[in-house]
């Protein structure tokens, strides 16, 4: 008996929860709108399953319970119902799985005039690379990396030549502008995390991979590490700053090129050695 | 009175194995610790398993008690935290549910529900459950080892779970793989036990589709198992050369902290494939033995035949079949090719219908049914909750485009600790409290174990329903502290502190059960054979607890389907499996 | 990716057959009786408990050789993937091991017409074979060690001492059971029907090895390169 009401207490509880819950999803700052909707049909069609077993059961339990005298009865199966509760089941499946196909299918197509940017990940820390006068980033590998070059640029690439570095993990984006972000790892897993943009995807060492997404609201957000890299892990962190076009020209024009920086480490050397 | 759609020319299987067929024991030793009977080992496995378990559930409030009061406890630091996590994650996950649902209830039910006198290959049974022992024992000893035990998280992905920035890079790696590669060599011996005495052993009149869906289930696992577990062995062997000799399987070109490593090539991909492919399937080894115990729990209680029994049977099957083709729903945002992304989604959307039927039938059960409720039942009506709600967070995760959002947070954390943590648990404490009459001869107590359900079930909802939220929000998992974060409020730290405290109490709690455990053995009132007036064969035993052998002189004759409760007409509200037909009566 | 897949939906394949054949499409679980159908093809025996368990294991294996072979040519993809040479002797070890599977299917034959001295014969040449076929294999390693191939300095020479050992551990094993059999051969009067079942276990087990190991060594040759290729097309 009493397992029928805490179980009507339990759903009653759940749905009080989640609708006083100051526990929400952030407010969204790219284009992925639709992820928030499918999440939210998703949310409508389980809960109203979880909703509708759960007070069934409860129902079952408080009706058919053991009274003296009680038979239960001798159904061992009815195909009927069966196959009407699996072609329901199937059909909310399938409203769950469709749009999110569909959207899935956007994430992975990136707009034809994304702006191309890169993060690199490293045992703690975040850094990025955006493309010059150019627009084209140079080619990189683990085995360039020395103390004048973190991120392992090729020397030798003339498209790197003019690649902007930024080393301070804040990275500037434009509103409004759909961006490409191509991930680098150079040591272990990281995973490029921005709750508000609610797209994420991992760093893998030896691969470049990627995911898109459009700034659609100027503010600071905060990257996380998403994938446990260690026990810096939670340490890793950079800033995000969403800005108006004319905001983050200013901004990228402050920042230094590959070609510029390796130059001023070499001065700095000579300066040091002549010293 | 018998099936006439069925040939009747060929011969039936002998009703009685000839004693020369069995070992038996001849020293306490040979008859309590070196045993070969399948119920010994089947103790020996769940008393080791809930030993390692109550390890892992200590170590779970290390975890909880560093994320509601970060840096305010001493001893926990960031090393001992990621430590911890990894512990808990692979001791519950394979030496704790793995082997007490295959090594414990396997080997305990098998035998007896099938109307076998033993498994099959006693021997190999036998050597299957001290490999066990060897594999956790060398586990736990990473404590004592320089650096401790590894905290690469339980999925031990490389190339990170192998270098410096992790704690236990040392020794504690290695002592995992080794362990991991011992528990693989010694389940493969019991999987073929359980797999061969079912296909093998089965009593006269047992056909596949007279067996109780404890054992379906069970098999189902076994088979499962078999094939996934290569996966692991694969991973482990490779990561381990990786780790000792230097070779590049999994680790590609890095500099580690300034410093260039001598690898080159390696695909970290690799490992997560071979991993998962392991991994998913693991949750259904789990969860398949769990489903078939719950099946007859709510069956026997409610005093009626489990509803679509055949349905039950191919859900099992046909989950079976596809939780080997979803793996890839964990790695929807690992970097593999995102096409990947679409077939995963609809095959881990596909197999959440035979879930859902299992749902709905178990539900449909208790539609006029005449309901006991008994501490098992309750516990298995705990078990239909948390799995419900488990399971519809999985659409969640295994629909690409939503999991995108929510991966690597703490909703990750709580739906399957929901689903594949506290349900199945809520199963194993259900299944104790019922076949307990039968391995021991008493009754538990009722009142101590209906405390302890109540405490549990509502305990561990508790816990890990408000979890899902912090995940909503954005809270990633793994974190040793959160930190100054623009986008967690200030309540989501009282969120977890309340939740710590729950957990807290609920593990507290379990010091209910231990008590009603032991206190049980000896003053437990008397059960008698069939306290419950269950049908299926184990409660029709001779002797209760079973003796070396079980059946006695004759081996039972199978006449009926274990679920022949309430068959009108019949004068008790259950049929034993192997009561003859009397003529004339009315026949289910 | 496409050599599990294979080898997965040839297990499930087999597995649901044989389910369908045992009748969970059908309901008879609700008549009652003494035997309901029990069925199996023209009467013939049913396969021992031996014979059931090894199939199994044999099914273990093959997933274990399968997810071996799946890395091996995903990892082959990467650009610094460089195959050793193939030591010459592994010529003269299949024949070796292709020789051992022989005597022991000649064990077999002879163990059904129950003539005991001639298995005693087979399964010594087969066990003899078979331990110089893994002198054969330590022979290959060491050539490839003396030319500086090592595990650490290229992925596919790990794979190649990998994949030979792993199947060098289990002929070992099979080495085994064949060292019992051959035991009890020797201290038995005639040839009883569990001998002849040993004899029969170990011959599959055999064949089993020898076939993993021409797939294996056609892979290291690079014969199979053609069937990487139509995979990577397949996933790509």
């Amino acid at each position: 008996m009493s397992i029928a009401i805490a179980m009507v207490l339990v759903v009653a509880g759940s749905i009080l929860f989640h609708v006083l819950s100051p526990w929400r999803a952030t407010p969204i700052a790219s284009n992925w709108g639709f992820i928030d909707d499918t999440m939210g049909l998703t949310f409508l069609v389980t809960g109203a399953g979880f909703v509708a077993v759960i007070l069934f059961m409860a129902y079952c339990l408080y009706r058919f319970r053991h009274v003296p005298g009680r038979r239960a009865a001798y159904e061992p199966e009815n195909q009927k119902l069966e196959a009407w509760l699996g072609i329901v089941t199937t059909i909310a499946v399938i409203i769950l799985l469709a749009p999110g196909l569909l959207v899935w299918g956007q994430f992975i197509t990136v707009p034809k005039d994304a702006m191309v940017i890169e993060a690199v990940g490293v045992q703690w820390s975040w850094s990025f690379r955006l493309p010059g006068a150019d627009n084209q980033l140079g080619s990189s590998d683990v085995r360039y990396i020395d103390t004048t070059n973190s991120m392992g640029l090729s020397p030798a690439d003339p498209k790197g030549q003019d690649d902007l570095l930024i080393a301070s993990s804040e990275l500037h984006l434009p509103i409004g502008k759909p961006v490409k972000v191509l991930l680098r790892s150079i040591d272990v897993l990281h995973d490029f995390y921005v709750p508000e943009i609610r797209a994420k995807m991992d760093l893998v060492p030896g691969v470049v991979t990627y995911f898109w997404f459009t700034p659609t609201k100027i503010g600071e957000y905060e990257i996380l590490c998403a994938a446990y890299c260690g026990t810096g892990h939670p340490q890793m962190r950079g800033k995000m700053v969403i800005e108006s076009e004319a905001d983050f020209e200013t901004w990228r024009t402050a920042q230094q090129t590959f070609e510029q920086s390796r130059k001023s480490d070499a001065s700095r050397d000579k300066r040091a050695s002549a010293q | 009175m018998t099936d006439a759609s069925v040939p009747q020319n060929v011969a039936p299987p002998p009703a009685e194995v000839p004693d020369v067929d069995l070992y038996h024991a001849h020293s306490w030793i040979t008859k309590y610790v070196f045993s070969q009977d399948a119920k010994v080992i089947a103790i020996q496995y769940a008393g080791t398993a809930i030993t390692v378990g109550i390890l892992a559930l200590v170590l779970s409030w290390v975890i909880r008690l560093q994320l509601a009061f970060p840096g305010a406890i001493p001893f926990i630091d960031a090393n001992v935290y990621y430590q911890s996590v990894t512990m808990h994650g692979m001791i519950m996950v394979v030496y704790m549910l793995t082997a007490i649902f295959l090594g414990g209830f396997g080997n305990y039910l098998i035998p007896l529900m099938v109307g076998a006198r033993d498994m099959v290959f006693p021997y190999v049974n036998m050597l299957s459950y001290w490999v066990y022992l060897i594999a956790t024992l060398v586990l736990v000893s990473s404590y004592f080892f320089p650096g401790g035990p590894t905290g690469a998280g339980w999925t031990l992905y490389p190339p990170q779970s192998i270098l410096t920035g992790t704690p236990g890079h040392e020794y504690g790696i290695i002592l995992m793989l080794v362990s991991l590669i011992l528990f693989i060599v010694g389940f493969t011996m019991g999987g073929l036990n359980y797999v061969v005495t079912v296909l093998q052993a089965r009593t006269r009149g047992m056909t596949l589709m007279r067996m109780p869906l404890t054992v379906w289930g069970i098999f189902s696992a076994a088979v499962m198992a078999l094939l996934a577990f290569p996966g692991l062995f694969v991973a482990c062997v490779m990561l381990l050369l990786d780790r000792t000799l230097g070779t590049s399987f999994f680790m590609p070109s890095l500099v580690e902290l300034g410093e260039r490593k001598d690898y080159v090539g390696g695909s970290p991909i690799l490992f997560q494939h071979l991993f998962w492919f392991f991994g998913h399937p693991e949750v259904y080894i789990v969860a398949l033995p769990a489903f078939g115990i719950v099946s007859d729990l709510i069956s026997v209680h409610a005093r009626k035949n489990i509803f679509g029994y055949r349905m039950m049977v191919w859900a099992i099957i046909a989950i079976g079949v596809l939780s080997m083709v979803v793996w890839g729903h964990h790695m929807y945002i690992s970097g593999m090719d995102p096409w990947f992304g679409f077939f995963f989604a609809v095959t881990t959307l596909a197999i959440a219908v035979p879930t859902a039927l299992k749902v709905y039938n178990w539900v449909l059960t208790l539609w006029h049914a005449d309901i006991h409720f008994t501490t098992p039942m309750l516990f298995a009506l705990g078990f239909l909750v948390t799995f419900v709600n488990g399971g519809i967070t999985g659409l969640y995760l295994g629909n690409v485009i939503v999991d995108v959002p929510l991966s690597a947070t703490l909703f990750v954390v709580a739906h399957f600790h929901m689903v594949m943590g506290i349900a199945p648990v809520l199963v194993i404490f259900g299944a104790i409290y019922h076949w307990y009459p039968k391995i021991t001869g008493r009754m538990m107590d009722e009142r101590l174990g209906k405390i302890h359900f109540w405490i549990t079930f509502l305990g561990a909802y508790a816990i890990f329903f408000p979890m899902h939220y912090l995940g909503v929000l954005g809270m990633p998992r793994r974190f040793y502290e959160m930190g100054e974060t623009a986008f967690v409020p200030a309540s989501a730290a009282t969120l977890n502190i309340v939740i710590t405290v729950i957990a807290l109490a609920v593990g507290f709690a379990q010091s209910i059960f231990f008590y009603n455990l032991f206190k049980s053995l000896k003053y437990g009132a008397p059960a008698g054979g069939n306290p419950w007036r269950a049908a299926s064969l184990e409660w029709q035993t001779p002797e209760t607890p079973p003796g070396h052998g079980n059946w006695g002189k004759h081996l039972p004759v199978v006449y009926r389907w274990p679920y022949a409760y309430s068959v009108p007409g019949a004068p008790e509200d259950y049929l034993p499996q192997n009561a003859p037909p009397v003529r004339g009566e009315r026949s289910p | 990716m496409s050599v599990m897949g294979l080898f997965f939906i040839f297990i499930a394949t087999v597995a649901i057959m044989w389910l369908v054949r045992q009748g969970v499409m059908e309901s008879p679980w609700l008549e009652e009786g003494e035997v309901a159908h029990y069925r199996r093809a023209g009467g013939a025996e049913p396969p021992t408990a031996g014979r059931v368990g090894l199939a199994v294991f044999l099914a273990v294996a093959g997933c274990l050789f399968s997810l071996l072979a799946a890395a091996f040519f995903m990892r082959g993809d990467a650009p610094d993937w460089q195959m050793p040479p193939i030591p010459g002797v592994l010529w003269v070890n299949t024949f070796l091991l292709a020789a051992s599977s022989v005597a022991l299917q000649v064990a077999v034959f002879a163990a059904r017409r129950a003539d005991a001295e001639r298995v005693k014969t087979a399964l010594l040449v087969g066990a003899v074979t078979a331990a110089l076929f893994l002198i054969g294999q330590i022979w290959a390693w060491r050539e490839l060690l003396e030319l500086r191939f090592f595990a650490s300095s290229n992925a596919a020479n790990a794979f190649f001492y990998l994949l030979t050992g792993v199947h060098a551990l289990h002929l070992i094993g099979g080495l085994v059971a064949l060292a019992r059999t051959t035991d009890k051969v020797r201290g038995a009067e005639r040839v009883t029907k569990a001998l002849t079942t040993s004899v029969e276990l170990c011959a599959i087990y055999w064949h089993f090895l020898l076939f993993v190991w021409l797939l294996m060594f056609a892979m290291l040759i690079g014969w199979a390169d053609g069937f990487g290729a139509i995979c990577r097309r397949l996933l790509s």
